[in-house]
């Protein structure tokens, strides 16, 4: 195995009562494709979010590319650049174009010009496919579209990770597909991800590992032919045989 | 009735006077709606610290100037100081007092407008290494003023409004310079007049509004 | 520090003079309440009229409604007050300080109260207005007990919000020579060469409005709409 490229230990988290995350430990190699499945409220979100630190953890540690992301000292923003996020809900800005949406961070946090971030901008928006829907707002894009100009926000910046949190969860099924080609192909050019998913025939063909979560904690972890074919434990039988009826 | 209204001599006579009125009712406008939108902000901002420690104090401010009236405010300022030893002059007098009574009512606007976006905005914009401020000045501002945009119209049009309480405090806008043209002609005319200047002045304004109140509502 | 604090008393907090002039800033007090109730009442009821009247749909009507509530919202309501109330004279009728400020803030919260209930009665679903008239319903057993409940909702958070502006301009009356708190206060304080009245007046504005206000905001939120 690689070096790993995400080390998070002992992740606690507490939301007044609840408590979320139940001590769980995450590492994940260069250029691995981690997928993790569980039912609703198992902290499989929260997990990814406190990697980036959206979530601030109570308790355990996250190092992410050699970058301590819980030290006070950290830059938090310059760190946050190397971790790229897609939200289930796009949460793609509604008074800019494709092109604006991606170039924000290039020109207010990266430091770029304007004619760098909108060249960069472009071949993002190529890499997804988007090229000429460059001037589109997200009004004026299905579903699908702006999920991938999402992506492009995040790769613009070149990060070391992508996290996505049910990329596809929000889209109508006949949109699903050109998501997952994209996320297809950037796994093909090696980027690190950890994906927050449902679509267990992506994981099936396309991750390294699942990491089955429920109840706050990582019940098992394994290749995906071993979680779907043959899991160790009970409840990870019962919520594929669940996911699988549906 | 003509002679006591629209009196045509008076109308010409007491013009250049009402004409200077004019001029510094824009002035004063142009120079508290921007101090009210910047007092505004300043609350919008600390509002979107979630905090219960800033929360309260703000929001009992914001109701203290919404509860005070604007003139009061101004009376106290322009007749109580001087008694401390502090004479500002009418002028700045009505900037203060618009600032502080016009900026809780922009700041009460633009909070809205800053909660109905939607978290996610937020978080999107700080996944991507914006800061708290960059993204709430990129993302989240220009999406709440696009949001709010009928509500600040129409502070502002009350807010050029309340500028004839200048006229309290002897600061020559219209209002002021009607009531002169009106005592030293003895004759209504100039009051008529400033009324027709501020109609025609802030006439278009309320026509836009109306127009964009009926599309919010009928938006819902 | 001591000496500093004793002259600031005695000149804003000065208790001999607030004790003189109580009796005026209360009876300013009861002027304020009876002009506000007297606003609030007409100008919510001619504004309601006014759109009801506008719901009839008679264009030449409409027209002459729509460019009085447009003349009342463009105008100061300072401006309207002078204007009555150093106009009128002109043509022989003279009314107080007090009829003076109540027409015109009346006709100001007429012309804001119209355009609000239009707009709520506007906001209702035309297939609400269909679905009444085709059980039956006359036209104005549906405006009565279909439409208006729905747009009343609508109209509150506003409603509210306006009214209260409103009537915080009742303070204007002082500039007519209404012997409300403002100008208690103000003659007060000329007589007694101290700011102390003003204070007092001051805060007698607070324990008026504040109240209102802390209610107006708890119902906006109980009305608020979910979007």
């Amino acid at each position: 195995m690689n070096r790993p490229i995400v080390d998070a230990r002992g992740l606690h988290k507490h939301f007044g009562s609840l408590h979320v995350l139940k001590g769980v430990d995450l590492t994940v190699a260069e250029r691995e494709l981690v997928f993790v499945i569980g039912p609703s409220g198992s902290g499989k979100s929260t997990l990814l979010r406190c990697l980036n630190r959206l979530e601030e953890p109570s308790s355990g540690s996250v190092v992410v590319d050699g970058i301590d992301m819980l030290d006070p000292r950290t830059d938090i923003n310059h760190a946050r650049q190397r971790i790229g996020m897609v939200f289930q809900s796009f949460n793609l800005y509604p008074h800019m174009t494709a092109l604006g949406n991606v170039t924000l961070a290039l020109r207010k946090v990266a430091g770029k010009s304007r004619a760098q971030a909108e060249a960069l901008g472009r071949a993002a928006l190529e890499r997804v496919g988007l090229a000429d829907r460059a001037g589109h707002t997200p009004g004026q894009l299905s579903g699908g579209q702006q999920q991938r100009v999402a992506i492009a926000r995040s790769i613009a910046l070149e990060p070391r990770v992508m996290l996505f949190d049910e990329p596809t969860s929000a889209l109508d099924p006949e949109l699903v597909g050109s998501v997952l080609e994209v996320m297809r192909s950037l796994r093909e050019s090696g980027m690190t991800m950890i994906v927050v998913s449902h679509e267990m025939g992506f994981a099936r063909n396309a991750a390294d590992r699942v990491v089955f979560m429920d109840e706050g904690a990582i019940v098992e972890a394994g290749p995906p032919a071993a979680i779907f074919e043959s899991p160790a434990h009970e409840r990870t039988r019962t919520f594929i045989g669940q996911i699988q009826r549906h | 009735m003509i002679q006591s209204f629209f009196n045509p001599e008076i109308i010409v006579a007491s013009w250049p006077i009402v004409r200077a009125g004019l001029l510094n009712t824009v002035l004063l406008s142009l120079l508290v709606v921007p101090l009210g939108l910047v007092g505004g902000l300043m609350l919008a901002l600390l509002a979107s610290v979630k905090h219960p420690v800033v929360r309260w104090p703000l929001m009992a401010w914001v109701d203290f100037f919404r509860a005070f009236p604007p003139l009061v405010l101004l009376i106290l300022l322009f007749a109580g100081l001087p008694f401390a030893g502090l004479e500002l002059g009418g002028f700045v007098c009505v900037a203060i007092a618009f600032f502080l009574n016009t900026g809780a009512y922009y700041g009460e606007i633009l909070r809205a407008g800053i909660d109905s976006v939607p978290a996610g905005q937020i978080e999107a914009a700080r996944s991507t290494g914006l800061s708290r401020l960059q993204a709430i000045a990129y993302v989240v501002l220009p999406q709440a003023v696009r949001n709010v945009l009928p509500d600040l119209l129409s502070n502002t049009l009350e807010v050029v409004k309340l500028t004839s309480l200048g006229s309290v405090v002897a600061v020559p806008e219209l209002l002021y310079q009607a009531r002169q043209a009106q005592s030293l002609t003895y004759n209504p005319t100039p009051l008529v007049v400033a009324a027709i200047v501020y109609f025609l002045m802030l006439w278009p304004v309320v026509r836009l509004l109306s127009r964009l109140e009926n599309r919010a509502l009928a938006g819902r | 520090m001591r000496g500093d604090w004793a002259r600031f008393t005695d000149t804003f907090l000065n208790a001999k003079v607030m004790h003189k002039y109580l009796p005026d800033i209360l009876s300013g007090v009861v002027v304020t309440i009876e002009l506000a109730f007297l606003i609030v009442v007409t100008g919510i009821a001619a504004g309601l009229a006014l759109a009801l009247l506008r719901s009839l749909a008679i264009r030449p009507l409409n027209w002459l409604i729509v460019v009085i509530v447009d003349l009342f919202r463009s105008l100061p309501p300072l401006v309207v007050i002078v204007l009555i109330y150093f106009g009128l004279p002109s043509v022989g009728l003279s009314p107080s300080g007090f009829v003076s400020t109540w027409l015109s803030l009346a006709f100001v919260l007429m012309a804001f109260s119209e355009e609000i209930f239009w707009a709520g009665i506007t906001s209702v679903d035309r297939g609400q207005w269909e679905a009444a008239r085709s059980t039956g319903l006359s036209f104005g057993q549906t405006l009565m007990s279909v439409v208006l409940p729905q747009a009343f909702r609508l109209t509150i958070p506003p409603l509210t919000n306006r009214t209260i502006a409103i009537t915080k301009g009742t303070a204007l009356g002082t500039v007519v020579a209404v012997t409300e708190i403002l100008g208690q206060a103000s003659s007060a304080m000329s007589n007694s060469y101290n700011p102390s009245p003003l204070i007092m007046g001051a805060a007698a504005y607070l324990v008026l409005f504040f109240p209102v206000v802390v209610a107006a905001r708890w119902v906006e939120t109980k009305f608020a709409w979910k979007r």
